[in-house]
């Protein structure tokens, strides 16, 4: 197996991209990756998104971004893991390369959820969970982690203002991101008194509704190394899974797939937990931030609360979480976050975060669910 | 009427929605006097269906609460009958809902019965027939409805919901028989008091015709040729449950039949849930069942608008005491209640349209 | 719903049954290809009990399509007495008074219409114990 890794990235920011289609926005994307380093070519194409077939009558995605790039007869495929699309399209790219199989290959993923009007895109994302035991009973996306932080704070009598909390720094940090759908600061009261969409999850606590793509060209270490200073390593990166309906979780509070794709990353990149410096973890809501940085390993379970209010996921504290803003102010364009996420990850390693840059950091961890935490996808990167 | 075999009640069950709403609420809305429904109609308050139920819905959980009682598994039964004039389908039977929400599928027979406020009763007539004549070992009949009453209209006061099923089987082959089957008279003639035309969402009624020629001329033409039939008189009885649009109806059939009060008023739902359609008269028979002693005689008799009128003479056997206690009691529905506003109700009945 | 999804699963939905594993005596609901717990592909058929206690719940009041009429209403889970945990809607209880541990029993009820033209749609549901 080859090392592996990123040799560039080009990201559109997050927003309601009224005038672009899902070709143009991924093809802006994929252009900024592909101008900022010479290659002879694109072996392959890899590339994530979740909801095109349902709200762009498009399913097909490898071949029409491959036709609209001009990188045709290189081959081409979506990879459809629900909002860890990306995560899985980037492991995929990974093991091309890692395989020894394909050279150069562009990643990353691009989703156009305002395609969709109100019910249509809530009820696509729904798709994530269980349709016949879940979706069937009237649940939302929304509704079944709704499920998940009631229990939650029952358990470790959380309250809503710790939630409220975290996305409050969220939106602290998306101000430095010029990439962020929402680069403005929140008070604490604000997401208090935001509609309730499924109590006890309200609207601050949700990520919002937008379109994005984001690029990667992923190649051999050795390969990266003699085209640019700006490559970052792949050192560890894993995928794993966990029942597709919450209510067969063996734990409802542990995102077991969470558990056991960080625990192989971090064996394969020999690090662990306390090594990180900065991570890009997965807050569709509030509640999920909670589980991501538990499961992760970043604090013992139900300890989320306390980490936060002591400063534990700023500078200065243990590990600086979603210096972009998260999912929640950055953006969650769902079929492409994950690669958001290894791009912004990238972008902190290799010292070109601007605003956002978390000071010397050398290793970053990007951590992307798929559904309500059927799957997850952990990639460790390390600064050369 | 009566079979070649000894027919029983093996097993008997109801369910009423816990929702209501009081006569208060809807005559403040269309300016009426409430006055007039609770002293001279005898209704308090009616049963309203919450936005997840329909006739299916009650008719299983009546067929539930009727099999734990009656101690046989599903698949025993050879028949379910769904009297109804709510039933959510024009065409698709409820019978095969409730059959296969119960377990009792494949090996039986199915159908939906329609007669007005006597279905339930004639589904008790044909499970009778079955039975009585070996076809099938048991037979469940139920009658249930959530008609609708249209808005501003004297029956919007009236119409409740609610259901209830009578589980039939020969009375030799019948483990603690719960009451046996003495005899039963169908009178019925095409009387067109009260109905409901295809695309129609609400019935349509003659009014004071209703009384007279429909509703007393039928009931008190049954009950007076069952009686001559099976030799019997009133105060041969424990219990008599008449069907009930209202409360005054009842009374007065009751008096000049010449039936005391007490015998009816513990099968007299009316005040309190309103008129259940074709779960009215068996589900007064329903609560009757819930307190009936071994020897008791119980008259039961329906009246369908169109019309027609069944009447039934049971005695109780000692196998209601053994059963009884297995599944709750009409009072035990009854007693479960929330009383909603009229908005509340309209959004429940989908009266709403925007 | 597609009319065959939907008949395909009225014995689970409708019954609540299900599988119970041979080898080690797990349930899943619904059933799996292997036992979620032991990977045994031997299984007998098993019913789930019709009473429980509330595990969590979520009052929803921005529905997806189909339910927008129903708001607001409660989805839960269920702690069953077997110990299987299931995902229903609680019903035939107001909102405010949904709490934890609360004991339920299984109905029968309507969980949506396809438009006034489609089939009716029923399943399982959990009230609060009479």
């Amino acid at each position: 197996m080859r090392k592996v890794a990123i040799l560039s990235y080009g990201m559109t920011k997050v927003d309601k991209h009224w005038r672009k289609s899902l070709r143009e926005l991924y093809g802006a994307a994929a252009k900024k990756a592909m101008s900022s380093v010479s290659i002879p070519n694109i072996d392959a194409l890899i590339v994530g998104n979740m909801c095109a077939s349902d709200l762009s009558d498009q399913n097909n995605i490898g071949s029409l971004l491959a036709d609209y790039l001009g990188i045709t007869p290189s081959t081409a495929y979506r990879i459809e893991a629900a909002c860890g699309s990306g995560g899985a399209a980037i492991l995929g790219a990974y093991t091309a390369v890692a395989s020894g199989m394909y050279d150069y290959v562009l990643t990353g993923g691009v989703e156009k959820l305002t395609d969709g009007v109100g019910g249509n895109t809530t009820y696509s994302l729904g798709k994530a969970s269980d349709a016949e035991y879940e979706l069937f009973y009237g649940s939302s996306f929304v509704s079944i982690n709704a499920l998940i932080m009631n229990r939650y704070m029952h358990m470790y009598k959380t309250s809503r203002e710790t939630f409220a909390d975290f996305a409050v720094l969220m939106h602290k940090n998306a101000t430095k991101n010029p990439y962020a759908q929402l680069p403005f600061e929140i008070s604490r009261e604000t997401v208090l008194n935001s509609d309730m969409i499924s109590d006890p999850i309200s609207l601050y606590d949700c990520a919002p509704v937008g379109d994005g793509a984001a690029a990667l060209i992923m190649c051999p270490l050795d390969v990266a190394k003699t085209i640019t200073d700006s490559y970052v390593e792949v050192v560890g990166i894993a995928g794993a899974t966990d029942t597709i309906n919450i209510s067969s979780r063996s734990d409802l509070l542990t995102l077991n797939s969470t558990v056991a794709a960080a625990k192989k990353a971090y064996a394969m990149a020999n690090v662990s937990a306390t090594d990180i410096d900065v991570a890009e973890i997965h807050d569709t809501f509030t509640i999920t931030a909670a589980l991501s940085v538990e499961d992760l390993g970043f604090c013992e379970k139900g300890r989320f609360g306390k980490m936060l209010s002591s400063g534990g996921l700023e500078a200065g504290g243990k590990v600086v979480i979603n210096p972009s803003g998260g999912l929640k102010a950055r953006g969650h364009p769902v079929g492409t976050t994950g690669a958001y996420q290894v791009a912004e990850i990238a972008m902190q390693l290799a010292g070109k975060a601007d605003k956002m840059q978390v000071k010397n950091a050398e290793v970053g961890l990007a951590q992307n669910i798929g559904g309500s935490g059927s799957s997850t996808y952990v990639t460790i990167l390390r600064r050369p | 009427m009566r079979p070649l075999i000894d027919v029983c009640i093996a097993g008997w069950g109801s369910y009423i929605p816990m929702y209501r709403i009081a006569v208060e609420e809807i005559a403040k809305v269309w300016g009426k006097s409430a006055k007039h429904f609770r002293d001279e109609l005898l209704i308090d308050e009616k049963a309203v269906t919450g936005q997840d139920e329909d006739v299916s819905t009650i008719a299983v959980e009546a067929a539930k609460n009727a099999l734990r009682r009656a101690c046989i598994s599903p698949k025993q039964l050879g028949a379910i009958f769904v009297g109804s004039e709510s039933k959510p389908y024009a065409v698709k039977p409820t019978g095969t809902i409730v059959a296969e929400a119960i377990n009792a599928t494949p090996r039986l027979l199915a159908a939906d019965l329609e007669f007005a406020c006597k279905a339930g009763t004639e589904s008790l007539q044909c499970c009778t027939g079955l039975v009585g004549s070996g076809m099938i070992e048991y037979g469940m009949a139920i009658g249930a409805d959530t008609a609708q009453g249209a808005p501003a209209d004297a029956l919007e006061f009236s119409a409740g919901c609610g259901g209830t099923a009578l589980l039939v089987g020969q009375k030799a082959k019948t483990k603690d028989p719960v009451a046996t089957l003495e005899g039963s008279f169908s009178y019925v003639t095409d009387t067109p008091d009260f109905w409901r035309r295809p695309k129609k969402e609400y019935p349509s009624h003659a009014e004071a015709f209703t009384g007279e020629p429909a509703y007393f001329t039928h009931t008190i033409s049954s009950t007076k040729m069952l009686f001559e039939e099976l030799s019997l008189k009133p105060s041969d009885f424990k219990y008599a449950v008449l069907h009930q649009p209202n409360g005054k109806f009842p009374i007065r059939a009751a008096k000049y039949l010449g039936f005391k009060r007490e015998q009816i008023d513990v099968g007299l739902l009316v005040p309190s849930i309103g008129n259940l359609y074709s779960g009215s008269s068996i589900t007064g028979f329903s609560a009757v069942l819930d307190v009936a002693k071994p020897g008791d005689r119980i008259f039961l008799a329906s009246f369908g608008s169109g019309a027609g009128s069944d009447a039934f003479s049971f005695t109780v056997n000692d196998g209601i005491l053994a059963k009884r206690d297995l599944a709750p009691t009409v009072a035990r529905y009854i007693k479960r209640k929330k009383n909603v506003d009229y908005a509340i109700y309209s959004k429940y009945r989908r009266k709403i349209v925007v | 719903m597609s009319v065959p999804r939907y008949w395909r699963n009225m014995p689970k939905r409708e019954r609540l049954e299900t599988q119970k594993c041979e080898k080690c005596g797990h349930v899943d609901f619904p059933p799996r290809g292997r036992c979620l717990k032991c990977g045994s592909e031997s299984f007998v058929p098993y019913t789930l009990p019709d009473r429980g206690k509330l595990m969590s719940f979520t009052i929803v009041r921005s529905a997806p399509k189909g339910f927008e009429k129903m708001t607001p209403y409660v989805l839960g889970i269920v702690e069953l007495s077997d110990g299987t945990t299931i995902t229903v809607q609680i019903t035939d209880v107001d909102p405010s008074e949904v709490t934890i541990g609360m004991p339920l029993e299984a109905v029968f009820r309507k969980i949506c219409e396809d438009g006034d033209s489609g089939i009716i749609e029923y399943a399982i549901k959990f009230r609060p114990a009479l």
